[in-house]
């Protein structure tokens, strides 16, 4: 080889490398195009149109915006249940997360029967599923027991300004019910307390910190990007549960002789741009919140 | 005299509420008190799902019986057993969640390599459109693809299912490909460079090299792909409608099974639908699931740490 031959030789090494990169990546993108891209643009196309379904397919009339504004105007329905998804959202990410950090914090000490306790923390992850949780919450099995039923708490919930009181009510029926969406947070959070440099607490303790300060000042900002994985997490699994009242709604109309799939389509997207600015504003807060602490 | 007795009070204070080196009595007692209390809490609605699924239909009436029955009742069992038609619907279950499962970590694992090992062009792209697939919810693409597989008389037909895992878009793929990313460049190089200078191709060392020194992040995949799969019922129901049924798939018509079987008119007031079977079938639906898990436990309890998902 010659020294003039060698760019040309590093080139096609870099072009070699590219290929054998799409190789590997290949299957997945024909994947993309063809179970999400494809389907997701097909999706769009039906919120736009009357869809019909007949005996050879479907057939569809152009309706411009009418299946977007009849599900945010003329529904009786879906503009309440996707505020009470975004309430029942804000109520539940925070739960989430500060039941995981404590539960993360505590299996995180050494004690023994450690391990039994992590595998029951861990166990719904392995349980739930839509039909085992509607039992379930038919069966009042989910609402903080001994508190949800008592006269005084109804009493209480009657008193309340109606804009409370949804998320109030909520809290109490399925209170374990949000706890159990916590089983991979806590791992998570287990995950990066356990990478927390010991020797910043050493350091801190022979400063004369307590517990409480060094909480504050060194494990809540190690904390701050698994906070961040956790609170994307929690959105997204509780967005897709199928229990989930929007998505429930959104799937019995697809199929109702009212609703039809072009609506349905339509709701999705709505759907879809809630999801995604309770994603951002939590996304926003917390590398804000994140950013503050490391300062 | 006060020197010895204040030591002394140290000690026991130390004994109680522990020095720098030691937890105390105190901190260790609350710390259990707690854990339990919520472990409790935690655990309510099992508990409450097992001590419902034994009671006879008396002890359901009576209002002193709570959490121990007065005998241990399988009646529940023998009549859920029978409306979930349960060897065929586990079968059917075991299939659906593992054929999909192994296709989509094999798959996965090919993907995250890719991404980890090679540059080219896109590659972001690429990621930023994974993440994508995770947040798209799946009732924004499941109708035309419901469609289609009608066109193609694949409806109830498990291969609905398959297909999409087989190209890397089955239930969750983006968690896998991303755990395995992980996974794979956390992984050092050495070992695949010595082969590639001996002239081994790219694919025979992902084969040979990469994939066993994997296998944690492999059987972290599977293992939650299974148990993901298996409670995913959204999905499922649509596409398999009219063809196969899971185990989910039947509890969630369970009452309307029972009726089929138990028409009210015909069975006397004991065998009539009660909460204790619907608890009964509950707990059978879950009883696989608890099985792997406690089989498996370590895989799932450690899985964040072997595999290295959360990253740096």
């Amino acid at each position: 080889m010659t020294t003039r031959d060698l760019p040309r030789a590093r080139l096609t090494l870099r072009l070699r490398e590219a290929l054998q990169g799409y190789g590997f990546v290949a299957v997945w993108i024909v994947g993309f195009l063809l179970f999400t891209m494809w389907p997701l643009a097909e999706t769009f196309r039906y919120s736009v149109n009357q869809v019909t379904v007949i005996a050879t397919g479907i057939k569809m009339e152009f309706v411009q915006w009418a299946n977007y504004t009849r599900a945010l105007f003329t529904d009786p329905n879906f503009v309440e249940l996707l505020i009470g998804y975004t309430v029942e959202t804000l109520v539940s990410v925070p739960i989430v997360l500060i039941f995981s950090m404590i539960i993360a914090l505590f299996l995180n000490q050494n004690f023994r029967l450690k391990g039994l306790f992590r595998t029951i923390f861990f166990l719904p992850v392995v349980i739930t599923s839509g039909p085992v949780i509607r039992e379930l919450t038919a069966q009042g099995a989910t609402s903080a027991p001994g508190i949800a039923n008592l006269p005084a708490v109804a009493d209480f919930l009657t008193q309340l300004p109606r804009a409370l009181r949804g998320p109030a009510e909520y809290l109490l029926t399925s209170f374990i019910l949000i706890l159990w969406f916590s089983g991979v947070q806590i791992l998570i959070y287990l995950a990066s307390l356990q990478k927390v440099d010991k020797s910043l607490y050493e350091a801190a303790a022979v400063d004369g910190a307590s517990g409480w300060e060094m909480f504050w000042k060194i494990t809540l900002p190690s904390l701050s990007t698994a906070t961040v994985i956790n609170a994307v997490y929690t959105i997204i699994t509780l967005s897709h549960f199928s229990e989930n009242k929007v998505v429930r709604y959104v799937y019995d109309q697809t199929y109702d002789v009212h609703g039809g799939i072009g609506f349905a389509s339509a709701m999705s997207f709505l759907y879809l741009t809630a999801m995604l600015v309770l994603l951002g504003i939590i996304y926003v807060l917390l590398t804000q919140w994140a950013k503050k602490g490391r300062r | 005299m006060a020197f010895v007795s204040r030591s002394a009070v140290d000690s026991v204070r130390g004994f109680l509420f522990g020095s720098r080196s030691r937890r105390g009595l105190v901190p260790t007692a609350v710390l259990y008190a707690l854990l339990i209390t919520i472990g409790f809490v935690y655990m309510y609605p099992l508990l409450f799902m097992f001590a419902t699924s034994i009671k006879s239909p008396s002890d359901l009436l009576n209002p002193m019986v709570q959490w121990v029955p007065t005998e241990l009742f399988l009646g529940n069992y023998e009549k859920a057993f029978r409306v979930l038609n349960y060897p065929r619907t586990l079968l059917a279950s075991i299939l659906v969640s593992v054929i999909p499962s192994v296709l989509q970590t094999f798959v996965a694992s090919l993907v995250g390599y890719g991404l980890a090992r090679y540059r080219f062009r896109g590659k972001s792209l690429v990621l930023l459109l994974i993440l994508a697939t995770f947040i798209i919810p799946p009732q924004n693409t499941v109708i035309p693809q419901m469609l289609t597989y009608r066109n193609l008389g694949l409806l109830g037909n498990p291969l609905a299912l398959i297909l999409p895992a087989t190209l890397g878009q089955g239930y969750r793929s983006a968690i896998f490909i991303l755990i395995f990313y992980q996974f794979f460049l956390s992984l050092p190089k050495v070992l695949e460079e010595s082969a590639r200078l001996d002239g081994a191709s790219d694919l025979r060392i992902f084969f040979t090299i990469a994939m066993p020194n994997a296998l944690p992040a492999y059987i972290v995949s599977l293992v939650f792909s299974i148990v993901w799969y298996w409670n995913e019922t959204f999905l499922t129901s649509i596409f398999l409608e009219g063809g196969v049924t899971t185990l989910p798939m039947q509890l969630s018509r369970f009452a309307q099974a029972y009726e089929n079987l138990y028409p009210p008119g015909m069975v006397n007031i004991f065998d009539r639908l009660n909460e204790a079977v619907k608890m009964s079938g509950t707990f059978l639906n879950i009883l696989p699931l608890l099985v792997m898990y406690f089989i498996l436990q370590r895989w799932f309890v450690e899985s964040v740490e072997r595999t290295g998902i959360t990253g740096e």
